[in-house]
């Protein structure tokens, strides 16, 4: 194309014609500012999307303090959640979302990782064709189906085997547990697989066997990789909404035990959102335990970058 | 590779084109409800998911003898409605409760509509071993006053309360008509007449409460002071635990909407649809209740 | 205990491990299929469901599943392209990129239930589209996106250095190496990425609730105009999904046969997604055998 464009500009004939063209972008330099538009408004869209959803967040979720008055800290620390009688203490939410996370992550890493070993180190031909499309499989099943079953199952098992209703933390965490191991199992994977084949093939040559190999070499590489995919297992169970709702109880209470019923913010939300009107305090509160959602996702997202800074300069990858 | 951009690109060109069909589609749409020939137009209504049965069987039967009307109807909850219709989102706003009773309404903005009475009962689980309850015990039971099935004549079994959730219409009419302003104990909550139905049938003690179209023989709906849940008795009164269904209109309902409303109130469906579904008719009533809770016969 | 034992106490370890996550695996798939599949047939599969009760075929709900995961990919994928070779290519390593990549992160980790609020507060309520599939397939794509752009810039990174070296010594450009060579090569990786997302997106229930609506108005399927408002292809008329269907029919179903209706939604549910993982399988072997002209 630009053959025809120089061909068309006969002023080019006054000065020296090497000149400019030396001094023209070329076509890859051109094709290059075209991708790099392209790729940056790509990039753009997304922003925009995040800082538009962060702006109507944190302004529908900060309401409660700004237009409602309520005391920021009460707010935190308080243990009394009845939105219509002005009284929104969001504490039990709180630890209620915490607790079924963390259990749930802590639950379902080892079951996770030994997984990812076992389809990318011990047998890869099997974890390739068999497991993995199951794994993938069980991220298609609907958050409400998790939930179904866990009430068809899992409430009666816990009932019979610890006692009271069955609904309650505990529950909650083996529905979690079941939901987040496809997701952390195939990020795995992908980390481990990721690993460069020599660093594998240098610790074999040295004699070491395979799970040294594992242990010492493959996992210590990955292992900021591992960390992302635990953190982005625990940002599912605590962003899952629909599945929790239907086994914990959704008590804004308290949690005692592991055993009595307990809410998580996602419940709450839930629960509540279709009977509120926009603009009032019930509503308002509601938000605000969503800006709560956020900031903890905020918190979560700083801590698994410094982890990863800090494996890489032990590292020094 | 120039297959990779003309693919890009592609997929781009068709997404605007979607977006532009999708506009010019709406224009079609509201330039429609404008013109004066048969019923056409654009009819949403949103929000109680006790109403959205019935609103939706109606409307599907009305859709059928007007084809050019376009009509949806959504759940979402009361709150969602009444909010919706206030700001002018939706044609009709289907409430369970009164505007008046929703903080943050203005009531005197919007037109009800009353469509149809809904009777709620309380259940328990069978293995409670009750069948009736007094309304003093009842409410003793949900303030968290008495917390054994044996209390009330049951067996020896601790009571699991299932409450629905705070700010939802079946909640109000149910603490309106029980606790009386007293206030309920924390509890669990869930937010569907399903899921309470499956809880309270598998959960040792649980007690709840639900419209009566979800009663079922896995449950065992609760007389109060001997008197049953029945429509009849709701019509006298006898049954206290009952409300009507709402639906809201902002200001003066276009056509098609009018018309839908009249069609929701006629003779027909209020015989026939109305109590096939389990819900009450307006016209059986012999009292009416105002937003107050104020009971005048008529 | 010397390295050997404990090779093989790890190796029976991690064997113990995966048999109990099969075991839980096999058990959920099998608990939903054995409740489901008895109740599936064909007029299930096709029929329209009776509003009222819930009850009744979920042929339209299965068409609605398709046509916003459609809708959704045709939206996201290529965003997610230019955004993941941005992060891959372009983006040096400074504080912007780790601004962009916590935002992403960010993104990814809203639940559902929020993204589906913001959806219906800014497409249906403020931007008056209504309960579409459009404004379903948009909030769809915010929490698509960050997914595949992270899969899409990891399956990038993943392709060797030298074969980028490679083009570029060619004296190819940036981009024209990674749409030429790179991506080619990465395809495999993004296509597995893009399968997980779809699966996620078929099962989408919360984020779908209040934007793409919970009612399937009978479509005429002999109308395939997308202007008209009774196709099956209109952008603009609400659409209930399978997912959305389930959800329904478990909290608010009359049908005396909702727990089966459920089951079998469900069922034909899983079913749908195997079917797409298997044919997006294939197809992602045969577009590498394409693009890299290796046998």
């Amino acid at each position: 194309m630009e053959q025809t464009n120089s061909d068309l500009k006969p002023n080019d004939a006054r000065t020296d014609d090497w000149t400019a063209r030396l001094h023209r972008a070329t076509r890859a330099t051109r094709e290059d500012w075209l991708g790099r538009g392209i790729s940056y408004l790509c990039i753009g869209v997304i922003i925009l999307v995040v800082a538009s959803m962060l702006w109507f967040i944190t302004s529908k979720g900060i309401a409660t303090f700004t237009q409602n008055h309520v005391n920021l800290w009460k707010f935190i620390s308080g243990t009394n959640w009845s939105p219509n009688q002005g009284q929104i203490g969001a504490l039990p939410m709180i630890v209620g979302s915490f607790a079924v996370t963390f259990a749930a992550a802590i639950v379902a890493t080892p079951f996770a990782v030994g997984t990812a070993i076992f389809m990318t180190e011990i047998a890869p031909n099997k974890g390739r064709k068999f497991l993995q499309p199951v794994i993938e499989l069980l991220v298609g099943i609907p958050s409400v189906v998790y939930g179904f079953i866990g009430l068809a199952v899992v409430v009666p098992f816990m009932r019979h085997l610890v006692g009271g209703s069955g609904f309650g933390i505990i529950s909650a965490t083996f529905v979690l547990f079941v939901m987040v191991l496809p997701t952390i199992t195939t990020m795995t994977v992908d980390s481990l697989r990721a690993v460069p084949r020599f660093y594998k093939e240098a610790s074999l040559a040295l004699g070491a066997t395979r799970w040294q190999t594992v242990s010492r070499v493959i996992l210590r590489a990955a292992t900021p990789g591992i960390l992302t995919a635990i953190i982005f297992g625990m940002a599912r169970a605590f962003g899952e909404a629909l599945a929790v709702q239907m086994v914990i109880g959704n008590a804004a209470i308290m949690p005692k035990n592991l055993i009595s019923p307990a809410a998580t913010l996602t419940s709450q939300l839930t629960t509540g959102i279709g009977d509120t009107i926009d603009g009032t305090l019930p509503s308002n509160a509601l938000w605000s335990l969503a800006l709560i959602l956020l900031l903890m996702s905020l918190f979560f997202n700083a801590l698994v970058r410094l982890i990863a800074k800090r494996g890489q300069l032990s590292h020094e990858r | 590779m120039n297959k990779g951009t003309k693919l890009a690109m592609g997929i781009a060109a068709m997404s605007l084109l979607l977006v532009g069909c999708g506009k010019a589609t709406s224009s079609t749409s509201s330039s429609k409800s404008s013109s004066n020939e048969a019923l056409s137009g654009k009819v949403t209504a949103v929000g109680s998911t006790a109403l959205q049965p019935l609103a939706a069987k109606a409307g599907s039967q009305f859709t059928a003898k007007n084809s050019k009307v376009n009509l949806t109807v959504q759940g979402g909850g009361s709150g969602t409605g009444l909010s919706q219709v206030q700001s002018g989102a939706v044609s009709l706003g289907d409430s369970d409760i009164f505007a008046e009773e929703k903080a943050g309404i203005k009531a005197s903005e919007l037109t009800d509509h009353k469509v149809a009475v809904v009777g709620m009962g309380p259940v328990v689980n069978k293995d409670a071993g009750v069948k009736n309850l007094k309304m003093s015990q009842l409410k003793g039971i949900f303030t968290g006053k008495i917390t054994n099935w044996k209390m009330v004549g049951g067996k020896d079994q601790k009571i699991v309360i299932i409450n629905r959730a705070q700010g939802s219409g079946t909640r109000a009419t149910f603490e309106n008509a029980v606790l009386k302003g007293a206030s309920a104990v924390k509890s669990q909550e869930q937010d569907s007449n399903g899921a309470v139905q499956k809880i309270v049938a598998t959960t040792p003690g649980a007690v709840s409460y639900l419209a009566f179209s979800y009663f079922t023989n896995k449950l065992q709906a609760l007389s109060v002071d001997n008197v049953t849940p029945t429509d009849n008795n709701v019509e006298t009164n006898k049954w206290k635990i009952w409300s009507y269904e709402h639906m809201y209109t902002k200001g003066k309902p276009d056509k098609a909407t009018a018309a839908f409303l009249s069609y929701m109130t006629s003779k027909d469906v209020q015989n026939s649809l109305v109590k096939d579904m389990g819900y009450i008719s307006i016209h059986d009533m012999k009292v009416s209740k105002d937003a107050k809770g104020t009971i005048t016969q008529n | 205990m010397n390295a050997k034992q404990k090779d093989f106490l790890a190796t029976i370890t991690i064997n113990v491990i995966v048999a109990a996550v099969v075991g839980i695996l096999f058990f959920l798939l099998a608990y939903i299929l054995i409740s489901g599949l008895p109740h599936v047939s064909w007029s299930f599969l096709t029929g329209t469901t009776d509003s009222f009760s819930g009850a009744g075929g979920i042929g339209v709900q299965l068409f609605n599943s398709f046509y916003l995961l459609v809708l959704t990919m045709l939206i996201s994928i290529p965003i997610s392209l230019g955004a993941g070779i941005y992060l891959a290519e372009y983006a040096k390593d400074n504080w912007r990129t780790h601004l962009i990549r916590s935002a992403i992160e960010v993104l990814s980790s809203l639940p559902s239930v929020v993204v589906g609020l913001f959806g219906f507060l800014l497409f249906v309520v403020k931007f008056k589209i209504g309960f579409s599939v459009i404004s379903g397939a948009i909030a769809l794509t915010f929490f698509n996106l960050p997914l595949l752009t992270r899969n899409i810039e990891e399956s990038l990174s993943a392709v060797p250095r030298n074969q980028r070296e490679a083009g570029l010594s060619l004296g190819m450009s940036k981009w024209k190496t990674e749409i030429g060579i790179i991506l080619p090569v990465a395809l495999p990786g993004i296509v597995t990425g893009v399968v997980l997302s779809a699966g996620r997106v078929f099962g989408e229930a919360a984020a779908l609730i209040y934007t793409a609506g919970q009612s399937a108005p009978v479509t005429n399927f002999a109308d395939w105009n997308p202007m008209d408002a009774a196709s099956p292809l209109n952008p603009l008329r609400p659409a209930e999904t399978l997912a959305v269907h389930i959800w329904k029919v478990n909290t608010e179903g009359l049908a005396n046969n909702a727990a089966q209706l459920s089951a079998a939604a469900s069922a034909v549910l899983i079913i749908a997604v195997l079917l797409f993982n298997l044919g997006a399988r294939v197809l992602g072997n045969y577009l590498y055998r394409r693009v890299t002209a290796s046998k």
